[in-house]
């Protein structure tokens, strides 16, 4: 028996945008499970006392725990989008290549504009910017 | 099963450069993937120089123009030369296509070429396709009735026939299936792309019968539902179809014959 190889697949095929798209609403759906615990972390905080929910309202405020919470809501914004995008397709919609391209540029804009406007509206509410 | 590296027989080395054709000067770089069953040795990538004022104007020109001038152990599959065989089907310059429908001016610097990908490889540029022909064979892909045949013909409208559209042209070249990551991580239980074009074909043909049993046999967590609308196979088709869509359509006929 000959021990054929397997011919390339990732190392050489070009990443497409659609492609990277599919990937990243793989990727944070991943994430937001991370994210899930770390919104159980923050309610159990709360349930156990109010010296621990100091600990953890102190985490969450520092500069690594916003950073953390900030791709937390680009994760979940990001994923939302993209299963806005699914049910459209799950119509039989959206798939000439053009509008599969558009949709897929308007998932990442999407995501970012929103997850700015999300944390502008936060610290407003917060008092920080007016 | 996802394994985003390559096993270790099939990483590939630095090739050959062959010599560039004398008194040439308009050249295009080739860079080919060789992979030769006798010798032992993993698969590496080759260059060579064609001369382009003797040679045809798409990529299949280039490779037979090397395989007759320069390298006649150079292994590839063709026949039509003109994109309705579907035999010259490889990975050129990153995606999937026809090498003869693919021309050389739309190839900016080397150009690079490997066989389908994540399949295994018989030599060189040509692919086992086996798995892919016997999933299409899975589909029953003819025309299944329950009704006495009728004298003449099976009739059908221009309104149903228009239904087949974009879905009998495809030539099983195999390009939407083997750029597709979920064919790739799946391909022993996942139809891929373009068998369920194939599948979707028989579903809408207002003359066959076997609708019901057609989507039982798709009714699987992997044949069908492992498409996850990547959109690689659309973008691919050298025959400018849209698997992706007719994909959904299958899933909507899922759903619909639940009410």
């Amino acid at each position: 028996m000959v021990d054929r190889p397997l011919s390339p697949h990732l190392q050489i095929y070009t990443p497409m945008l659609t492609m990277m798209v599919s990937i990243v609403h793989r990727v944070t759906g991943a994430a937001l499970y991370l994210g899930t615990l770390l919104l159980c972390w923050w309610l159990i905080a709360a349930a156990t006392g109010p010296e621990y929910f100091t600990y953890v309202q102190d985490f969450m405020s520092s500069l690594l725990g916003r950073l953390i919470l900030f791709a937390y809501t680009w994760a979940l914004l990001h994923h939302m989008l993209g299963g806005l995008r699914h049910l459209f397709w799950d119509t039989g919609r959206g798939f000439e290549l053009v509008t599969a391209e558009l949709t897929a540029r308007w998932t990442i804009i999407g995501s970012v504009a929103t997850t700015v406007v999300v944390w502008v509206a936060g610290y407003w509410m917060m008092g920080v910017l007016s | 099963m996802v394994e985003l590296t390559l096993p270790k027989n099939s990483k590939i080395n630095p090739g050959k450069t062959w010599d560039r054709p004398e008194g040439a000067s308009n050249l295009k770089e080739f860079k080919i993937y060789r992979w030769n069953p006798d010798d032992g040795k993993n698969p590496q990538v080759d260059t060579y120089y064609v001369d382009l004022d003797n040679c045809g104007p798409m990529i299949l020109d280039g490779l037979i123009q090397i395989k007759s001038e320069i390298d006649p152990t150079l292994t590839f599959r063709r026949s039509c030369r003109e994109g309705i065989c579907g035999s010259c089907s490889m990975n050129i310059d990153g995606t999937n296509t026809l090498a003869c429908i693919k021309g050389m001016d739309e190839i900016k610097g080397a150009v690079k070429v490997y066989p389908l990908p994540h399949l295994s490889v018989v030599k060189d540029l040509v692919p086992d396709l086996n798995n892919f022909y016997a999933q299409h064979r899975s589909i029953e892909p003819w025309l299944q009735t329950t009704t006495a045949a009728p004298e003449d013909e099976w009739r059908q409208g221009p309104e149903d026939r228009k239904k087949l559209d974009g879905l009998y042209e495809c030539i099983l070249c195999a390009c939407c299936s083997t750029s597709c990551p979920s064919y790739w991580w799946n391909e022993d239980r996942y139809l891929g792309p373009a068998i369920l074009l194939q599948s979707y074909r028989w579903l809408v043909d207002s003359r066959d019968e076997a609708t019901g049993e057609r989507l039982d046999n798709l009714e699987d967590p992997f044949r069908l539902y492992r498409c996850h609308t990547i959109m690689n196979c659309s973008k691919a088709c050298p025959k400018g179809l849209n698997p992706a869509k007719a994909i959904a359509e299958i899933k909507k006929l899922m759903v619909e014959r639940r009410f």
